[in-house]
């Protein structure tokens, strides 16, 4: 199996994608010649010609409501956002025509449409480069979060946003577009959507992410270990509907929970996540449940950014601290 | 002139188009057609259903039987000819003021009622499977439109996509968007911008300090035409022309339907908070359904005996779409999961046999 970065995989995940379905349409800004700013349509044009890969004029809110009425005939439109924080003039159409079409109209229009992003900080980008606001799409009942954390999920998750019947914003974690690489086989199957993935088992506390911070919290996992503490860690991937069930499953086992995630802390998903622990699995906490997340802040510009996201040393004291609670 | 003789290099017009004077008499020949008596009479018959339509609609509201309702008054010529000159296969994308348009392609009068009575089954259409729902955010509809119409051009379907929105959604960018991005690809799309002279208390001179909404297409490549609103002939021209454009493979165009709303905006709207009763009184004299009228009786296509007739038929069909609007099943509330998704995930399954009262938390 070829070894390849996530961004790739993304990549590999469109082109075989539109191979296997006609109705595939990719659009965006700079999608066509250029490949995409990050290179994820890279090729894509070429082979499948510009009316299936178009460069939309720059208007966002175009793009997406672009896909809602494609998606409506029953295209399968995936249109790309350049950056996250230029997503916001598309949550007009994504809360108000693409999430509820289908239950506006009781099944008569539906709208299978993906909206991918690139999601998070931490590549020293320019302002409004490096938002992480997935919890508001996540507020949105009718849609599709998701999240992948590594090339083969993302190859095999983009296939299943792809297929899904229902609106998904797919959101591509930047910082390891390229830092991380893996085996991605090409057979065109999907991973199932709505499912959380179990990247590590472990009795002692259960670590909870999406997204480029597995990175980090897969290395809190191995210091941890270093410390005679078995870390379970848990890849979400689908934030909305989300797997509660493993979410529970895994706490009822180890009875301590860390949540990770790099957006702002106030209202942020940790929050959700905390909220169904405390309503579902108290009796079996043995600590509170803690979160690691982003301050409630301004994402800042490249110098100070790192400090904003959480840190393996704040995780492993999170875990710590849960492990030492009474 | 400080341009210093610099060189014109550009020049764009924008045309009007008006044939029946407000006492439904000719301006201009009319076109073909005209002659068409069972037309004409179908466009009037239409324009009454939807007249009577609104006035029970009203009263529905007023005695608490129906929710928030936008009427037609006065612009009644406006979406019943835009609909009249589509095909069955093209795809309406409305305002929420245009159920003219959805009647005339087949939507029953009682799921009309159903959507303002707020139940969604209203936005099911036994009717046209294809068309959108009546949309509510201003002007959001626009970009479905080019999409709905990128589809067609994709497939090669000779289809045309039909958006139908106000005056004041011609202030979003979503209607210049979704207008650029058709200009660009040459879309099978028609823009129809109902200019009643009013986005609910702002008058047009407040939404935009163009001389036209018409111009607004050259901006984004194509023409633009201004259209007497209230004359229904025109009208019928104008779509006709613009949606055969379209369906060629020639291009979207954008008709600016001049017109004024008799009524209040909706049903919690009290228009003299903003205009006089005098303006209104004036604009009466304008109106589609009469001059429409005038010129038929004029032209003995129209009798008094089918104006009775036609009364009586209405009479009875909004009063059987009434009933059957008020004897319609009440929905199980954990319905509303219904169609969230294709398939309800687990965690809202629970969600849904709580609200059922299946126990489950
Ligand atoms: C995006 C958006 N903003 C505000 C509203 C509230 N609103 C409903 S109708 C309306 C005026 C629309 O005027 P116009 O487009 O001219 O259409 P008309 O009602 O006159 O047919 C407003 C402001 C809305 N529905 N959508």
């Amino acid at each position: 199996m070829p070894e390849m970065t996530l961004v790739e995989a993304v990549n590999l995940a469109l082109a075989r994608a539109m191979e296997d379905d006609p109705d595939v349409v990719v659009l965006g800004e700079d999608v066509g010649i250029n490949g995409g700013v990050f290179r994820a349509t890279v090729g894509l044009q070429a082979r499948f010609g510009p009316e299936r890969v178009l460069d939309t004029p720059l208007a966002e809110l175009l793009i997406s409501g672009l896909c809602v009425g494609m998606a409506a005939q029953r295209l399968k439109p995936v249109g790309e956002i350049q950056f996250m924080g230029f997503l916001y003039p598309c949550i007009d159409q994504l809360v108000n025509h693409a999430s509820r079409i289908r239950n506006r109209t009781q099944g008569r229009l539906t709208c299978p449409m993906v909206l991918r992003t690139p999601h998070g900080a931490g590549i020293r980008a320019p302002e409004h480069h490096s938002e992480s606001t997935e919890a508001m799409l996540a507020h949105i009942p009718g849609l599709r979060v998701v999240i992948p954390s590594s090339p083969d999920r993302a190859y095999g998750l983009l296939l299943a946003a792809i297929r899904d019947p229902d609106p998904v914003v797919f959101l591509e974690p930047t910082r390891i577009y390229r830092a991380a690489k893996g085996e991605v086989e090409d057979n065109g199957e999907a991973l199932p959507l709505d499912v959380a993935f179990v990247l590590r088992e472990g009795r002692d506390v259960t670590l909870i992410s999406w997204g480029a911070m597995l990175k980090e919290t897969m290395a809190a996992a191995d210091a941890l270990a270093a410390d005679g503490i078995a870390a379970e860690v848990i890849d979400l991937a689908t934030l909305k509907p989300y797997d509660e069930a493993t979410v529970l499953g895994s706490v009822a086992k180890t009875g301590r929970c860390v949540i990770v995630h790099e957006a702002t802390r106030t209202g942020g998903f940790g929050a959700e996540i905390a909220a169904l622990i405390a309503e579902r699995a108290l009796t079996s906490l043995l600590a509170p449940v803690a979160r690691v997340t982003g301050y409630d802040t301004v994402i800042p510009m490249a110098r100070l950014e790192q400090h904003m996201m959480p840190s393996v040393g704040r995780i492993v004291t999170a875990a710590r601290k849960a492990c030492q609670f009474s | 002139m400080p341009d210093g003789g610099l060189p014109v290099i550009a020049h764009f017009e924008v045309r009007h188009r008006n044939y029946l004077a407000p006492d439904g008499s000719i301006n201009r020949p009319l076109p073909p057609f005209a002659s068409d008596a069972g037309l004409l009479t179908a466009l009037y018959r239409a324009m009454m259903l939807l007249r009577n339509f609104d006035r029970k609609a009203v009263a529905l509201q007023r005695t608490g039987r129906l929710g928030t309702y936008a009427v037609s008054l006065g612009q009644e010529a406006v979406s019943v000819s835009v609909a009249s000159a589509m095909r069955e296969e093209d795809v309406l994308l409305p305002s929420y003021r245009d159920n003219g348009a959805l009647i005339w392609r087949g939507v029953k009068l009682e799921e009309i009622l159903l959507f303002w009575g707020g139940d969604e089954r209203g936005n099911h259409f036994s009717g046209p499977v294809q068309d959108f729902p009546f949309c509510v955010p201003v002007g959001s509809q626009a970009p479905h439109a080019a999409g709905v119409a990128y589809a067609f051009k994709l497939r090669k379907q000779p289809r045309v996509a039909v958006c139908m929105f106000g005056d004041g959604a011609t202030s979003k960018g979503d209607v210049y968007e979704a207008m650029n991005f058709a200009g660009v690809h040459k879309m099978p799309v028609v823009f129809v911008a109902t200019n009643n002279q009013w986005a609910i208390s702002v008058p047009l001179r407040l939404q935009t300090g163009c001389e036209t909404l018409a111009q607004k297409a050259i901006a984004a490549g194509f023409i633009g035409e201004q259209v007497d609103g209230s004359d229904v002939v025109a009208m019928r021209a104008a779509a006709e022309d613009a949606i055969a454009a379209a369906r060629e493979g020639q291009g979207p165009r954008f008709i600016e339907a001049v017109t004024y709303r008799l009524g209040d905006h909706t049903t919690s709207d009290d228009a003299l908070r903003y205009r006089s009763a005098d303006e209104v009184q004036a604009r009466w004299k304008e109106e589609p359904i009469t001059r429409l009228r005038s010129y038929l009786v004029g032209q003995k296509m129209w009798s008094k005996a089918e104006e009775e007739q036609l009364a009586a038929e209405c009479h009875e069909r909004v009063e059987a779409a009434v009933e059957r609007y008020l004897a319609a099943e009440p929905r199980r509330p954990e319905t509303m999961f219904d169609h969230l998704y294709a398939e309800l995930p687990e965690v809202y399954a629970a969600q849904r046999r709580e609200l059922a009262g299946e126990g489950d938390a």
